[in-house]
């Protein structure tokens, strides 16, 4: 039971090891700040969920607590993520290329238009 | 000797962010490297061996500090002249 | 086996950083702050599998419970908000 348990466990932690350094690699290489914010952000919360999930199945006394970290970090970090990602925007940070796909910006406009409309 | 690896590395980490400190223009990405430095600092305590230093300075330094930082600069001018 | 999980967390935690040195705009050194204090959670808790203690673990609640808070706030400032 306890060998299955540290296979599972060891299995975990590499897994997420290797996404968070993947996060990171991503974070330097890709072009422009939405796209360093999307794997500087998906591929470090899987990452650090499967190294602290791994760590708590690896000792099973601590598996409550890390599941409680796992979570928060399941929760808080789209929170930060999100509300990044429109502050950027809306200080004016240029996407890389293909502006036609802005498609925040359009829903943004086709908003105002109907504000105006409604008045 | 792992350990010791991993602290040479956070303190290089901790000085260069706390140079970076310093030598920003713009206060907004200093508050950003204040808050790096005591990040790392945070790290070293913990591998000293003090994790009750290490939780104060977690929930100060990363927490605390950045929004006092933050409303100062909102208050007055964002570039240094 | 856990001392090549450090070396791979000490690379990541070194392009991190040089993504904070180089980024060209603010919000390039926010996204680096982010990924540090996510990969600096994971590290605490091997640390923690590492030195045996259970009352170790607490530290990384209190990063993964207050450590968005500064890259909000700072997010707040860029919305106008705050």
């Amino acid at each position: 039971m306890e060998t299955v348990l540290n296979i599972i466990g060891y299995t975990l932690t590499s897994v997420g090891v290797v996404f968070l350094f993947f996060g990171a690699l991503g974070i330097l290489r890709m072009p422009d700040v939405y796209n360093r914010m999307q794997a500087g952000t998906k591929a470090t919360t899987l990452g650090a969920f499967g190294t602290i999930l791994g760590v708590g199945f690896i000792n099973p006394e601590w598996f409550f607590k890390t599941a409680i970290i796992a979570a928060f970090i399941l929760i808080s970090n789209p929170i930060s993520s999100h509300a990044l990602a429109r502050g950027s925007h809306k200080i004016g940070i240029k996407l890389w290329q293909k502006k036609d796909i802005d498609h925040y910006a359009r829903a943004e406009a086709t908003l105002q238009e109907q504000e105006g409309d409604g008045e | 000797m792992i350990l010791t690896i991993l602290e040479i590395i956070l303190v290089v980490v901790l000085i260069g962010a706390a140079l970076l400190a310093v030598w920003y223009r713009d206060l907004v990405a200093a508050v950003i490297a204040s808050s790096v430095v005591s990040l790392m600092l945070s790290i070293i305590f913990y591998i000293l061996q003090a994790p009750d230093v290490a939780l104060t300075e977690a929930a100060i330094g990363v927490g605390l500090t950045t929004i006092i930082f933050m409303i100062a600069i909102r208050k007055t001018k964002r570039f240094e002249e | 086996m856990i001392y090549v999980f450090f070396g791979i967390i000490i690379v990541a935690i070194v392009l991190a950083m040089i993504r904070l040195i180089l980024g060209p705009t603010t919000p390039d050194r926010v996204v680096a702050l982010d990924t540090l204090t996510t990969i600096s959670t994971a590290l605490l808790v091997l640390l923690g599998l590492f030195f045996e203690r259970f009352i170790y673990i607490d530290v990384a609640l209190i990063y993964a419970v207050l450590g968005f808070v500064g890259v909000l706030t700072v997010a707040r400032y860029f919305e106008g908000g705050l």
